[in-house]
């Protein structure tokens, strides 16, 4: 008895010995693992979460928003003209060191044209390097827009464009923008082994980077130098934890704390779970039916209606997003600035649809739905929805015929305007308007477009243009209010639902948003 | 006994060069190429889609492209990945050593609990116990292993807070490099207090999980083929004989008894690897299976390719072990008889 005690005495003397400080950590349980730790070269979230940490990019968006706040770049200014844009950067930044290299200088303006250059220029010493593909950088026109960027001094750079862009400075908070040492990729260069830029990182970020095991686990260590300020923990761990029941249950036993995607299937669960937060904010993101307009008899305007009234989007609300998502009346999410609300939406009335229906003068019409074979963050269930608009298209009279494609078959096909009817959607980059309703532009209605619709209306374009050269977001956003308008009344597509997103928390976590942009951030997070 | 060994090194030959031309020719069957797969709703378009299949050589006629490959292979380059650019053989090393302490914890598992529990059910032949193991064994034997598990770390880590839920190790109480990629092994050699035990603790579970198949085959058949054994007239003569009924059966019958049982380990290892991708999905164990799958999804082909291969290799060395140790156990085989 005495020696048990004695045993127990000496065991929590050396515990409490080999632990003078207890350190703070945050454990997430992200889904899987990075594909290296480089936002410019990746395309999926799971990665840009990772790299996050790690780095700032020019503007950033405060977290859990859209809205654009400055990062690397103190303040900007756009010329009258809107093609010049001049970035004030920060004076006094360090680059975090890690044990693998130690920064000499601080950061300046030679980072930001290494990182822009690497993307845009051939000739880079880094374009090729690490597969050398930058989807973001090209997807979001940087290549066609930029006419320059150059420093002035070491802490002004000046950015030439083509022509006037607002949403490019939303652009520029997206992780593709994000700012490397070009000091540690010139002595990555100089020893021959410049892909470990891109897997062993160094950036200005909260957190320096410590280790990473593939599809175990990734370590930051939070900065006592960065420039924002010390961050409430010390060690922030990514738990990789493919399985999402699994996830849940390491929440449950407190081996994480933080959690990315629950099972659908848990939420009740979750929800009546003591020691959890279920945190919930509407999705950056739409599911669409795009009905192709260049195909008879979709070029009428009466037959797309007719669409928009024969389906009932509450059932598959109801079936399909199992509660979470909620019905979408315009192409933007209400969470995006200039959302119309006072659109009126087509109700679900099959009378009307088959009377809109005999008015364009189609009987007996037989077309074709497709629907994707994946799971998207804005349709959880393509297929199950596909039949249940097959049903309800089949009570005013249109015979459906379902059909579908491998995923990048489909969309491609899509795109090329081989669909009659066809299920699609889209999840927004950045949080501005422009980012959903060049959607519906003139210019993706073209063969290979993003328009999947196929539907061009001069009004609605000549808006969309338009608002791109100006800057006031008042004036911008009566423009996109009344594109809302012309595509309701036009009905290129039916705006099925914005799905909903989750995450559990545990209840010792404070400061965690939920982000609209499906980001996991930890900065100004604490725990109890 | 070298002689043995070389024949059967000459067999695999012809099998590796089939399976590589399979693997190569099935993958691109699948629809979707691995640059269309990792774009989103934006696609891609047609001229640079075109620009990245030829940087990768995804352009060429496939018989140069396989060529390419086998000339790559018999340099022993295995290719990059072109997810994450790593080298294939870098990547496969360093999740190998996590998929071989799990199937090696769930054999020994299998091999510990099951072969006991097999020659007693003979012994017992028609008792309750023998109906009652039995039926465990088939019980077993069906099981989901994505439910079992889910169930298990419910049960037995959410419930009764036994073991931790999934990961190799407690990431916040302790940390060490990689060094032999064997959990168990690293944490030993970390020199950290308790990294031993947790590790251990944390291979339990999946332990069980992958093991629970296996333990029922083998059971199974540790009884039938002890059974049988029984039956034999040297047995009887050995029970006339007066020996004691533990050295009968112990060493005499179950010696014997476990030649097929030898063999049914064997067989079982690839069960082992294709349930490996399973566990290792739920338990967030770092290993080749969930590598692998992941590999398909993203339409990964040097990954694959070289992922497959070299588990291959794997099996079919295992297959050679096995069939050294069974040569040692029964000489007909070594000596052709």
């Amino acid at each position: 008895m005495k020696r048990s005690k004695l045993i127990v005495a000496a065991l929590l003397g050396a515990s409490l010995m080999a632990s003078p400080v207890m350190a703070k950590s945050l454990v997430y349980c992200s889904e899987g693992s990075p594909e290296n730790f480089n936002p410019q070269i990746n395309t999926t979230g799971t990665s840009f979460d990772a790299a996050r940490p790690i780095y700032n990019q020019l503007v950033e968006f405060a977290p859990g928003t859209v809205e654009v706040v400055p990062g690397l770049a103190e303040k900007w200014e756009v010329s009258p003209d809107g093609k010049t844009i001049t970035f004030n950067l920060r004076k006094g930044v360090k680059f975090g060191a890690t044990k693998y290299f130690t920064p000499t200088r601080d950061f300046n303006a030679d980072d930001v044209l290494f990182s822009f250059n690497r993307q845009w220029k051939a000739d880079h010493p880094y374009n090729k390097v690490s597969g050398g593909a930058y989807d973001y950088f090209n997807d979001m026109g940087m290549p066609d827009l930029l006419e320059s960027i150059e420093k002035t001094d070491d802490y002004t750079v000046v950015m030439k464009l083509k022509e006037p862009n607002s949403p490019i400075i939303a652009n520029l908070a997206m992780d593709f923008a994000t700012i490397l040492s070009a000091e540690y990729g010139d002595a990555m260069l100089a020893a021959g082994t410049p892909e470990k830029l891109d897997q062993e990182p160094v950036g200005t970020g909260a957190f320096s980077f410590v280790a990473y095991q593939k599809d175990a686990v990734i370590r930051f260590k939070a900065r006592e130098d960065y420039w924002g300020g010390k961050q409430p923990i010390d060690d922030l761990v990514f738990a990789i934890t493919p399985d999402a029941s699994a996830r849940y249950a390491k929440i449950k036993a407190n081996e994480c704390q933080v959690m990315i995607a629950p099972n659908p299937a848990d939420l009740e669960v979750i929800k009546a779970d003591p020691n959890v937060n279920l945190l919930e904010q509407a999705g950056l993101n739409i599911g669409y039916l795009a009905l192709n307009a260049q195909k008879a008899p979709f070029d009428n305007v009466k037959v797309r209606q007719a669409i928009n009234y024969a389906i009932d989007r509450d059932s598959i609300l109801k079936e399909v997003y199992q509660g979470a998502g909620q019905k979408a009346k315009n192409l933007i999410p209400p969470t995006i600035w200039s959302y119309n609300d006072a659109i009126t939406d087509y109700p679900f009335d099959p009378e009307k649809a088959k009377a809109l229906l005999a008015e364009a003068g189609v009987t007996s019409l037989s077309s074709d739905l497709w629907y994707m074979p994946v799971q998207r963050p804005y349709n959880p269930n393509g297929k199950r929805m596909a039949e249940m608009m097959q049903a309800d298209l089949a009570k005013v009279g249109i015979t459906v015929e379902l059909k579908s494609f491998e995923w990048g078959e489909y969309r491609k096909r899509l795109q090329a305007g081989e669909h009659q009817m066809g299920l699609l959607g889209w999840t927004g980059d950045n949080g501005d308007p422009d980012n959903f309703f060049f959607l519906l532009g003139c210019a993706g209605g073209t063969p290979a477009g993003q328009n999947i619709s196929k539907w061009c209306n001069k009004e609605f374009d000549d808006l969309l243009m338009s608002a791109r050269t100006l800057t006031d977001v008042k004036e911008r956003s009566a423009l996109y209010a009344k594109m809302q308008e012309i595509s309701k009344a036009e009905a290129p597509q039916v705006t099925i639902a914005h799905s909903t997103v989750f995450e559990p928390i545990r209840k010792e976590v404070e400061g965690y948003k939920v982000s609209p942009l499906g980001r996991h951030e930890f900065t100004g997070v604490s725990v109890k | 006994m070298f002689r043995f060994l070389l024949k059967r090194a000459a067999l695999t030959l012809p099998t590796f060069a089939a399976l590589m031309l399979i693997t190569f020719m099935m993958i691109r069957m699948v629809p979707g190429d691995p640059i269309e797969v990792r774009r989103g709703e934006r696609g891609i378009s047609p001229e640079r889609l075109a620009e990245l299949r030829h940087e990768m050589g995804l352009d060429q006629p496939w018989l140069k492209q396989f060529w390419d490959y086998v000339v790559q292979i018999l340099h022993g380059d295995f290719g990059t990945s072109i997810v994450s650019h790593e080298k294939v053989l870098t990547e496969f090393l360093t999740l190998f050593p996590a998929t071989l302490e799990l199937t090696l914890a769930a054999m020994i598992f299998a091999i510990v609990l099951g072969v006991p529990a097999g020659v007693f059910a003979a012994v017992r032949r028609g008792s309750f116990y023998d109906q009652a193991l039995m039926g465990a064994a088939l019980t077993g034997y069906s099981m989901p292993i994505f439910w079992w598990g889910l169930l298990l770390i419910m049960l037995v880590s959410g419930f009764w807070g036994l073991t931790p839920v999934s990961g190799r190790v407690d990431l916040i109480a302790f940390y060490y490099e990689p060094v032999t990629g064997f959990a168990l092994i690293d944490s030993l050699l970390s020199g950290q207090d308790g990294a031993f035990l947790d590790a251990l603790h944390h291979l339990a579970l999946p332990t069980i999980v992958l093991g629970t198949v296996p333990l029922a085959v083998v059971a199974r058949m540790t009884r039938s083929s002890m059974l049988e054994v029984l039956e034999e007239d040297y047995v009887r003569t050995a029970r006339a004989k007066g020996l004691s009924p533990y050295r009968v059966i112990g060493l005499h019958a179950l010696r014997n008894a476990l030649i097929p049982v030898v063999t049914t380990i064997g067989l079982q290892t690839t069960t082992l690897l294709s349930g490996a991708v399973l566990t290792e999905t739920i338990f967030s164990w770092p290993g080749v299976g969930k590598w692998l799958i992941e590999s398909i999804f993203r339409r990964d082909y040097p990954a694959l390719q070289g992922g497959i291969m070299l588990i291959a290799g794997m099996v079919i060395l295992f297959n050679l072990l096995i069939d050294m140790l069974y040569s040692l156990i029964n000489p007909r085989i070594r000596h052709g008889r």
